[in-house]
């Protein structure tokens, strides 16, 4: 390597170093601390330590807010799981096959995910949803006063686990937009994953008798082996993280997440960075554990 | 999106405000960076009109037309009698504004800041973030004791200027009942006949909306202030009173009585939706805030309000929620000479004249203001206002918010499942005391 080379090496690999570990890591790192204190934000002189207390009040009076929370990031993270993932690479694999009209498809399917917030919000709280003039209550003919079906905000189970805690009718119809969403981005991810294939293989496949869903799982699906581990990472981050949707159709009850708990606690005045910075501590712990432990089982199975 | 029209009394509330946060925070950095404070000269300490001079700015929420051009007339009229000062009014989106208010504060950026009276304006003060307006009171003339009560932090000094209010009661439709030959009730007997008959027509009684889980803390307000009393919501907001109390669950089996009165799934409607509701037709009335009539013109010609009847004679039915709106000025203004010289104007009848003028939605917090140009909504406001013996600021202006969230969620949960208050109700007072131990170590 010349001098240049190095330089050019430096440049490439420390400044994204940097930008990443002094605006990701020195904050997170920075929350940790704040998680063991107590902050209205205002002057620095008025921080106190306070030890696990910020954790110990989660766990204990505010645990029917964290567990509800909790548990909705889990389901989250179950449905995109089992429908949104799974169908958005499925409509990847037709896509691919060249339809007519595949890139119409495409853009429709990608559209959700390029929409603004203000405007996912609209379609869904204001078209979808509203209990008087939505779309649904409408195609439904439940318009009618007395007779109307309250999406956002009817809190009652639909799967429940215990007296408390379950999966809430207005949640599911806020993990609706979520899977509208994810399904598009899934696709667009693996459809470039796809594209990549050798066309060679799949021809191979064919003349050696294979179906069609044989030719996939044995021979497509294990060449784009790097896809579906950038897939599921992004899948379980996703569900973790969730906060813009649900953030801006969430209002009742029975629908919070930890990013809306975190944000709750620390936004406006109520400031209690404390107990923020706990939730958000909390947070950071489960995306890293679920990431840490998915990457390692993959690549130990790609070892063996 | 969720907010046509008016701010609503209490849009900074958790939920709501944490929608604008994402199509905010850039808008905001933008706007408090291009407030830049001038350094002027500083007035003799005095407080007078036409005494200083210099530049000022006014951090404001009054993003929605009426109001912003309302606030405008002020600060015109307040330069034409003082050529020496030029004010610069910064106005941000109003959920914005509110979300920020903090980071507003501490840029230090804007002399003198809109914002609420109350618990809210004095939870500031006691941070050490305002500015002692105290010699500005010492020159005001024209208002009440009750203004001063609710400008007057924990120090005993005042901190805020109040310029305007809107009160809260039961909203109904004129039309509806003219055609159907009923009247305002006067008990709580003659509401739930009411109430009965318009059932009988196929007319929902209440219309009920909880979107943003603020709406229906005027409801609970009211039944509290009914049943318990001014003196007791006090201290319940203060965190005085328990929330197990057996008072506490009267109101609670009390609002559980008129439920079936309510539209059902109130807590994914928006008020505006109730305010369809009522303006239609199908619900005959609504308990909100004057500001209901700023959903459309119709809905303004339509709607008249009553008091909230009387529920238990030695409590009497004279305590409402009136929230109050005005101004603070921050710690360390730039000009604090014009800034006090502003507050001062700001309690003035040219002042809130100007104001009305622009909106009339609301009414003048001076006695000396003129009401001749007052619409009926406003007569009416002002003279319920007048003969209150206790005026509260709303539930969400009147606690912690941090607290006034929880209560918005437990409210919530209330009324979609009435029996589950007892436990509802153990979880709030232990969140109650969690709060406000923090907020008082």
């Amino acid at each position: 390597m010349t001098g240049r080379d190095r330089r050019v090496l430096v440049a490439m690999v420390g400044v994204p170093t940097f930008l990443h570990v002094s605006l990701i890591w020195v904050p997170a790192i920075f929350s940790l601390g704040l998680s063991f204190t107590k902050w209205n934000g205002f002057s620095l002189s008025r921080i106190s330590w306070r030890g696990l207390k910020n954790y110990q009040q989660i766990f204990t009076v505010f645990e029917k807010d964290f567990y509800e929370a909790v548990l909705n990031n889990l389901w989250v993270l179950f449905f995109l799981f089992v429908i949104a993932t799974p169908l958005g690479m499925f409509i990847a694999y037709l896509l691919d096959k060249n339809l007519r009209g595949t890139t119409i498809y495409q853009s429709l399917l990608y559209f959700p995910v390029v929409l603004s917030l203000a405007v996912v919000g609209f379609i869904w709280k204001s078209v979808i949803y509203s209990p008087r003039q939505g779309l649904l209550n409408t195609a439904l003919g439940r318009t009618a006063e007395g007779n109307q079906i309250d999406w956002l905000g009817n809190s009652d189970f639909v799967i429940q686990l215990t007296e408390n805690y379950g999966l809430s009718r207005n949640f599911l119809a806020l993990i609706a937009p979520l899977i509208w969403q994810h399904v598009g981005y899934i696709m667009v991810l693996y459809l470039a994953g796809l594209k990549s294939v050798d066309p060679s293989m799949r021809e191979a496949a064919g003349i050696d008798g294979a179906t069609e869903w044989q030719a996939f799982r044995k021979v497509i699906a294990p060449s784009l082996r790097p896809v579906n581990v950038v897939i599921m990472v992004i899948t379980v981050i996703t569900g973790l993280r969730v906060f813009d949707i649900v953030d801006v159709l969430n209002n009742p009850t029975g629908t919070d997440v930890l990013s809306l708990l975190v944000t709750e606690a620390t936004s406006g005045e109520s400031s209690n960075l404390g107990r923020g910075s706990a939730y958000a501590t909390i947070l950071l712990a489960l995306c890293f554990a679920f990431v840490v432990w998915y990457l390692r089982s993959t690549f130990k199975e790609e070892e063996a | 999106m969720s907010n046509s029209g008016y701010p609503a009394p209490s849009e900074w509330s958790a939920h709501i405000s944490r929608r604008s946060l994402l199509k905010g925070s850039v808008a905001a950095a933008a706007t408090v960076a291009l407030g830049g404070g001038v350094l002027a000269a500083c007035g003799d300490g005095g407080v007078a009109l036409g005494s200083s001079s210099g530049a000022l700015t006014i951090g404001s929420n009054a993003s929605d037309a009426a109001p912003q051009a309302g606030l405008k007339a002020i600060v015109d009229a307040f330069m034409a009698q003082n050529s020496e000062i030029s004010a610069t009014i910064n106005t941000l989106d109003h959920n914005t504004y509110q979300e920020n208010i903090t980071n507003i504060l501490k840029a230090g950026e804007d002399d003198v800041l809109a914002w609420f009276a109350g618990f809210r304006n004095k939870f500031f003060a006691d941070q050490g973030q305002l500015g002692d307006i105290s010699d500005v009171w010492d020159s005001v003339s024209g208002l009440g004791e009750g203004f001063k009560t609710a400008s007057t932090a924990s120090d005993g000094k005042q901190y805020f200027m109040p310029t305007s209010y809107y009160t809260w009661a039961v909203n109904y439709n004129k039309d509806v009942f003219s055609e159907m030959g009923y009247t305002e009730p006067q008990t709580m007997d003659e509401l739930k006949a009411l109430a009965g008959r318009m059932q009988s027509d196929g007319i929902t009684p209440f219309a009920f909306a909880n979107d943003g889980k603020w709406p229906i803390m005027g409801t609970f307000d009211i039944l509290n202030m009914r049943i318990n009393g001014y003196d007791f919501h006090v201290d319940l907001m203060g965190g005085d009173e328990s929330w197990t109390d057996a008072r506490v669950k009267n109101v609670f089996t009390a609002w559980e009585e008129l439920l079936p009165f309510h539209q059902e799934g109130a807590n994914g409607r928006t008020w505006q939706e109730g305010a369809q509701a009522l303006q239609d037709g199908t619900a005959g009335m609504h308990l909100l805030g004057t500001f209901e009539a700023s959903h459309s013109e119709e809905l303004a010609d339509k709607m008249d309000f009553f008091n909230f009847p009387e529920i238990d004679s030695s409590v009497g039915a004279s305590a409402l929620d009136a929230p109050i709106d005005g101004f603070q000025m921050i710690a360390d203004p730039s000009n604090p000479a014009a800034a006090k010289e502003l507050l001062l104007f700001m309690s003035t009848k040219e002042a809130q004249n100007a104001y009305l003028s622009e909106d009339p939605s609301v009414v003048a917090s001076s006695s000396e203001a003129d009401t001749s140009t007052y619409n009926a909504l406003q007569k009416k406001s002002a003279e319920f206002a007048n003969a209150a013996t206790g005026i509260s600021q709303f539930l969400d202006r009147d606690t912690i918010p941090d607290f006034a969230g929880k209560c918005g969620d437990m409210f919530a949960e209330f009324i979609e499942d009435p029996s589950k208050v007892d436990g509802l109700l153990t979880d709030l007072e232990d969140q109650k005391v969690a709060i406000f131990d923090d907020f008082n170590s």
